[in-house]
């Protein structure tokens, strides 16, 4: 939850709400972008970059070797598989329909 | 020193730990006792464990493992007031997964979703929104959890919610905010620290300069530390030469991830939609004073607490349980009467065994216990 996995904005979803789709490890994500745009940094100019990905929104650009160093980190730590589980479980989440029990 | 291999740059780690050494020796308190330094964050913890940082470090140098980890500092009413939420009718309850096997009272909110409530574990407070989207005739109440990291996202989800005019969203906040806990612990008359490691995901969002106070008023050194093995060490060697030189300074060793201002639309967000509480508990460690937030009345209509009828009361932790001793940096989490035994993290009794990034979770996913007592060098 509190350390973040780096991904690579891959597509612009949403300008109004401010949602692209993020690469992260491999799987695609759409992650709020609010924080990584500005006046210097439009949310056009964020195709491509490398951002740190916080419980969905991208809170910090990082450069490509920093992506991977942290990658490498947080896979021996266990974090990319429990980010990766978390993002299947929201996803899991969305779909339910009704009173689901235990499921 | 066989952990040093694993390091992305064994000499860099080598060249480190030398550092480390060379400052220690010049300085003389640490003759007479060990240097304590607390990481205030649950990831350094998670990273220092799992790397084995602890052993690498000469004897007159001990972490201290801090109150970083916000799941591990729930207080059980909080888990209960979860669960009576989730258990109300029309609710759909969402949810971080590492919150689902916190212990209630009575049950977490993995076994009342076993009984039946409707609870969901979401990635992001977006995935709950979402959820409120296609559910127009249930409530959908997300879990707010987490320190600065996370704040903006909930905060952000919610200004999202207004400008689409959602209202079957709602959260349950409980989010809480470092620097006041950092004040308290310095401030605290048992606390023995010489310096700190700064949160690095944090910082990111508040900056460098909210940490002002701990080098101005405590007269402690405090670095701003990435999470890689190398960084840690770094940190740790930047610490103890503020200590040789006899300064106490914020410096910021993560400064590729940590803008000295943080993150400014962040921050906005935070401050647009969050008020300080005037006080918040902890587990373990009792109230602390403005250490948490809550929704502002402008968006009066999205805080469950005041949508919905919230038990909370006052849940003392198990009398067994050591969790607030540890967290304060008195007990090695080992010497806990339950550590392995009552409380593991498959049935943990104490926060601090349910996160990865709690000390005791760490100390027995990684096992600390072989370590020579300090000073028994054999």
């Amino acid at each position: 939850m509190c350390l973040g996995i780096p991904g690579q904005i891959v597509e612009i979803r949403d300008t109004v709400r401010q949602l692209g789709l993020v690469d992260v490890a491999g799987v695609r994500r759409e992650v709020n972008l609010a924080c990584v745009v500005g006046d210097d940094h439009r949310i056009a100019d964020c195709i491509g970059d490398w951002v740190l990905v916080h419980v969905g929104f991208a809170m910090s650009r990082i450069d490509e070797e920093e992506a991977r160093a942290t990658l490498k980190i947080l896979e021996d730590i266990g974090e990319v598989q429990e980010s990766l589980a978390a993002m299947r479980a929201g996803d899991e989440a969305m779909q339910t329909n009704g009173t689901g029990g235990a499921s | 020193m066989k952990y040093v291999d694993e390091f992305r740059d064994p000499a860099k780690a080598r060249a480190l730990i030398g550092e480390i050494n060379v400052q220690v020796a010049r300085i003389e308190t640490c003759k007479s006792r060990p240097l304590a330094i607390m990481e205030v964050c649950g990831g350094h913890t998670h990273a220092i464990f799992k790397y084995g940082i602890e052993q690498m470090l000469p004897d007159a140098v001990e972490l201290v493992h801090g109150p970083g980890c916000p799941v591990c500092v729930l207080p059980m009413g909080r888990v209960d007031d979860c669960v009576a939420l989730a258990e109300t009718p029309g609710v759909i309850f969402t949810t971080f997964g590492d919150a689902m096997r916190v212990p209630g009272s009575k049950k977490s909110l993995m076994q009342a979703k076993a009984d039946g409530a409707d609870i969901r574990m979401v990635y992001s407070p977006l995935d709950a929104l979402a959820i409120a989207r296609s559910n127009p005739d249930k409530e959908v109440i997300f879990f707010g959890l987490g320190f600065e990291t996370t704040m903006p996202s909930t905060a952000l989800t919610i200004l999202q919610a207004e400008a689409e005019g959602i209202r079957n969203f709602s959260l349950f906040c409980n989010h809480i905010t470092i620097i006041p806990t950092m004040e308290a612990i310095c401030s605290s008359p048992d606390l023995k620290l010489d310096g700190f490691l700064g949160p690095g995901h944090v910082s990111m969002v508040i900056g460098e300069a909210p940490y002002r106070f701990i080098a101005e008023r405590y007269k402690r050194p405090l670095v701003i530390s990435g999470f890689e093995p190398l960084d840690v060490l770094h940190s740790i060697a930047m610490v103890l030469k503020q200590i040789a030189e006899g300064r106490a300074e914020i410096e910021n060793q993560y400064s590729r991830i940590v803008p000295k201002n943080g993150n400014e639309q962040a921050q906005a967000a935070i401050s647009r939609v969050f008020e300080l509480r005037e006080f918040f508990e902890w587990r373990g460690l009792g109230s602390i004073d403005h250490s948490g937030v809550r929704i502002r009345d402008a968006y009066a209509h999205y805080d469950a607490e005041r949508k919905f009828a919230v038990p909370a009361l006052k849940i003392a932790d198990p009398a067994a349980c050591q969790c607030g001793d540890v967290l304060k940096g008195l007990l090695k989490p080992q010497d806990c009467k339950v550590f392995g035994r009552a409380c593991t993290p498959e049935t943990p009794l104490g926060a601090l065994m349910v996160s990865s990034e709690g000390a005791c979770a760490a100390y027995y996913q990684y096992g600390d216990l072989d370590r020579e007592p300090v000073g028994e060098d054999a």
